[in-house]
């Protein structure tokens, strides 16, 4: 115990500063170590390997081909012409094209679930708890091998359909057909008075806010924001001369059995993508069933018995003070369901739907063989999503969340 | 005063029933089914009637027609044996080459045929033996710890955390692993120093840099020990034949891996928690990009990596090389190695990826329970004198740990869940392995698909939703209704 208090190094330890300041430097020195040595191992095996470095073979042409999606259009790909830069740009674009498609489904999906467990019909109730017990219990990739494997590859084959709605619709093996809109001349004055409606709403809504709060009129902001909405590109494209035509899909039923089936013209959504699209939907909205029950749950009997005091009608009451205050507790784990949903839209390389880990991690991976910078440079494309996910949630968090003084 | 009222009841009124609305079957449904469809007092209210009537009556005829088709498929339907080993005979129509008048369902003798596959992969069938003690012993442990009012519950978990990873370790591998032997003087070396260190210093023996530092030296001692003791173990020669990680397979590779991205995860998930807490500016960044970067990535992409990149960052073969840059061969013209590469097991290294994932997803859970302790309790400790290590290990951890058991499990479900994702690495789980019967053709059936992904759905719905239970019932169980 003597030395406690000798001077010098006996007394430096005992000092909080000093004894944080030792161990970062620790922590430092031995991380910095263990990446030297993953760094030197690295390039020493890349060598061994004789291997290329860096990130040149982003100009390289890639010879495969890779199915028809809406990555593919953008970067119109053409095996033999495009690099594989294009390669990674189109999977990156059916990873985002799949995610956001699936957010919106299981939004949406989610929320009648969330609602219906919570109802008074046994009906509704059965069904939902049901829905989410089920598919929250099973594993995303069994779900995505149902769909695809049981379900789609099980349609007729590429020769006959399934009509789904007339001669407009239709499903087989090679996918749903659907008609296509082909915008003509003068569409993106539609385009523009959307834009202008949406601009206009949102000044008529201040303005009734406004108004409000100065003489305590209440003008029909809703209705009339949904007006606009609607009615204004309505007349627009009235006046324009109904500038838009569908693109049909075509189905020779006759003629060589080589020629049979559907044609190249109107929307063309591809198996693989149905199945991504519905396991992530149904599974992620098995999720956020509980999230809006939970939410709504939430909310305190006494906030809609007080508003019912206060004179409110029901739906306002709902649309002012309930839906508010359970948004608060429901938006950050549905920011985090959102997320879950882009990372799980990997999965799709299972099924081998193009997205960014299929076509860029799996077939040009095969190809390059650069495994550090392309999964490097896959992983980069789920953190950014990621991230900048986070950063807006955070934002829009900041917006709702109480305001407390 | 006494009076007679006329107009003044004498008996007391009967008591009258519940309203037929309130009470019976009929006054169940009235409240849980017909009260939200009888509304037509203005416009507004009979729109919604009629849509819930609507709504109703589609939901009702889609859940019946479901379970009508799944018991239609599973039992009314459903093939039960195989007497004769037709195999996809006896599952198919006359029609299609087999034997069944009428359309089947489900294909169970498939099951059956492919229950082995199933349950342990192309695991060697005389072996078996050592996979279902490691199932038992896992089975008796888990009742135990389920089970309360069991005696040496602490024991029993600590034993499942230590030594039943090695039993099953040397059972399953089959042991006998060649392990040099100067890790064994290391790890001596190291743990018994620690531990003498720990002795002789912990009261200011050794001056009061040691003492300072004493409770490290006791952890790296009796971790380097507990080390050496276990690769003691699994280098012993018990005569078990070697199983090698590429023929496990199914279920036993899912709880393989789910187990210990489980057992890995607890321990760095504390450490990361705590250090995301830290005030040292390095070890809260650090530990920021951590959890951060591993849970802003997907698991597949964290298994492509373990299995792609993790054998570039190690280590590789090297070979003698001579002044022009030519391998040296040796006299039967094979290269001259210099050091061998750290060539991991592929079963090992989706591990590794798998324990670093969920290690990242544990912190976040307790950091959650970590920020649920009120501040009172750290002050509290400080204020008793306790170290960090003390304080960390005494009060804060205990009370976190216990707050979060239900994120804990949740945690686990969705694991076990994501241990699926293995196959696409090329490792054989549970779903892998009943993909991969579909490609026998000798149970090619129109129903072999349905009846597998039935028979998994299965297995992983009763696994999860008994955990999920299960942690219901600790939420219920750990409320002490203290929370504000």
């Amino acid at each position: 115990m003597a030395n406690r208090n000798n001077a010098g190094i006996g007394r430096l330890i005992y000092d909080q500063k000093f004894r944080s300041i030792f161990f970062q430097v620790l922590v430092a020195v031995a991380l910095i170590a263990f990446v030297a040595w993953i760094a030197d191992n690295t390039l020493s095996n890349i060598d061994a390997q004789e291997k290329k470095k860096g990130f040149g073979f982003l100009e390289d042409t890639a010879g495969f081909q890779i199915l028809n999606t809406l990555g593919t259009a953008i970067t119109d790909y053409t095996p033999g012409v495009s690099t594989y830069w294009d390669v990674f740009v189109t999977g990156v674009a059916n990873t985002l094209v799949v995610a956001f498609l699936g957010v919106i489904a299981a939004t949406a999906i989610g929320f009648v679930m969330g609602i219906f467990r919570l109802s008074n019909n046994a009906i509704l109730k059965g069904f939902s708890t049901v829905y989410v017990e089920v598919l929250r219990n099973v594993p995303l990739l069994l779900q995505l091998f149902f769909w695809y494997f049981f379900v789609l590859r099980a349609m007729p084959d590429a020769r006959s359909r399934i009509q789904l709605w007339g001669e407009e619709v239709g499903i087989n093996i090679t996918g749903l057909y659907a008609p296509a809109p082909q915008p003509q001349e003068g569409f993106g004055w539609v385009w523009l008075a959307l834009a202008v409606a949406v601009v206009g709403g949102i000044l008529f809504s201040n303005y009734a806010k406004k108004l409000q709060a100065e003489t305590g009129k209440q003008l029909p902001v809703l209705w009339t924001q949904v007006g606009l909405i609607i009615g204004l590109p309505l007349i627009t494209y009235w006046v324009m001369g109904s500038p838009l035509e569908w693109e049909y899909p075509t189905f020779n039923e006759t003629g060589p059995i080589f020629k049979r089936g559907f044609g190249d013209t109107g929307l063309v959504l591809i198996p693989e993508m149905i199945a991504v699209w519905l396991a992530l939907s149904l599974y992620t909205a098995s999720f956020i069933a509980e999230i809006v029950r939970a939410g709504i749950m939430a909310v305190p009997k006494g906030q809609s018995e007080a508003s019912s005091a206060l004179g409110l009608k029901p739906n306002v009451a709902l649309r002012m003070v309930i839906i508010p205050q359970a948004m608060r507790v429901i938006v950050p784990p549905l920011t985090s369901q959102y997320l879950n949903l882009t990372k799980n839209s990997s999965l799709s390389v299972a099924i081998a739907y193009p997205d960014v880990v299929s076509v860029f991690a799996g077939t040009a991976l095969n190809q390059v063989g650069q495994e550090i910078e392309m999964v490097f440079m896959m992983m980069m494309v789920y953190l950014t999503v990621s991230l900048s996910t986070s950063i807006f949630m955070n934002w829009f968090n900041g917006r709702i969340k109480l305001v407390e003084r | 005063m006494k009076t007679n009222y006329q107009y003044l009841r004498t008996e007391e009124a009967p008591i009258l029933p519940p309203p037929a609305t309130q009470s019976g079957i009929m006054g169940w449904l009235w409240q849980n089914m017909f009260s939200s469809m009888v509304q037509f007092h203005n416009v507004g209210a009979a729109i919604r009637s009629l849509l819930m009537i609507a709504l109703t009556v589609v939901l009702a005829y889609a859940g019946f027609n479901t379970i009508v088709s799944l018991v239609q498929f599973a039992f009314i339907d459903a093939v039960w044996s195989d007497p004769d080993g037709l195999k996809r005979g006896v599952c198919t129509t006359v029609d299609q080459g087999g034997i069944a008048t009428s359309q089947v369902g489900a294909c169970w003798p498939y099951v059956g045929a492919k229950f082995k596959t199933i349950v342990y992969g192309a695991y060697p069938t005389e072996e078996l033996w050592r996979v279902d003690i490691v199932f038992a012993l896992l089975a008796v442990g888990i009742v135990w710890l389920v089970l309360e009012n069991t005696p040496g519950r602490k024991l029993v978990g600590i034993s499942m955390l230590t030594v039943f990873p090695v039993i099953a370790l040397i059972l399953l591998t089959g042991g006998h692993f060649e392990i040099e032997a100067q890790t064994f003087v290391i790890m001596a070396i190291v743990g018994l120093g620690g531990v003498a260190l720990w002795v002789l210093g912990r009261n200011g023996g050794l001056g009061a840099f040691i003492e300072a530092f004493s409770a490290m030296f006791l952890l790296a001692g009796v971790t380097s020990l507990a080390l050496l003791v276990a690769a003691f173990a699994t280098s012993i020669d018990f005569g078990l034949v070697e199983v090698e990680t590429s023929l496990w397979g199914g279920l036993l590779v899912t709880l393989v891996v789910a187990l210990t991205g489980i057992a890995a995860s607890l321990p760095l998930g504390v450490l990361f928690a705590l250090g995301r807490r830290s005030e040292m500016p390095l070890i809260r960044y650090l530990s920021v990009g951590f959890i951060e970067f591993w849970r802003g990535v997907p698991l597949i992409t964290v298994l492509f990596m373990s299995s792609v990149m993790l054998p570039m960052f190690l280590p590789g073969t090297e070979y003698q090389v001579d002044e022009l840059g030519q391998t040296v061969l040796d006299a039967e013209g094979k290269p001259v190695i210099l050091s061998e590469g750290w060539d991991f097991d592929k079963l090992l290294r989706a591990l590794i990826g798998v324990a670093l994932f969920s290690a990242a997803y544990m912190a976040e859970v307790i950091r959650g329970g970590l920020q649920a302790i009120p501040k009172g309790q750290y002050e509290g400790a400080m204020a008793l004198g306790l170290s960090y290590g003390q304080m960390t290990q005494l009060i804060v951890l205990p009370q976190a740990l216990k707050i979060v058991i239900p994120g804990i499990v949740n945690t686990f479900i969705g694991l076990f869940k994501d241990t699926t994702l293995v196959l696409i690495i090329g490792i054989f789980d549970l779903l892998g392995a009943i993909q991969s019967s579909f490609t026998d053709s000798s149970w090619a059936t129109p129903t072999t698909n349905a009846t597998g992904y039935l028979v998994c759905a299965l297995i992983f719905f009763v696994f999860c939703f008994g955990m999920s239970r299960y942690s219901v019932y600790l939420e219920h169980k750990l409320d002490t209704g203290h929370k504000s």
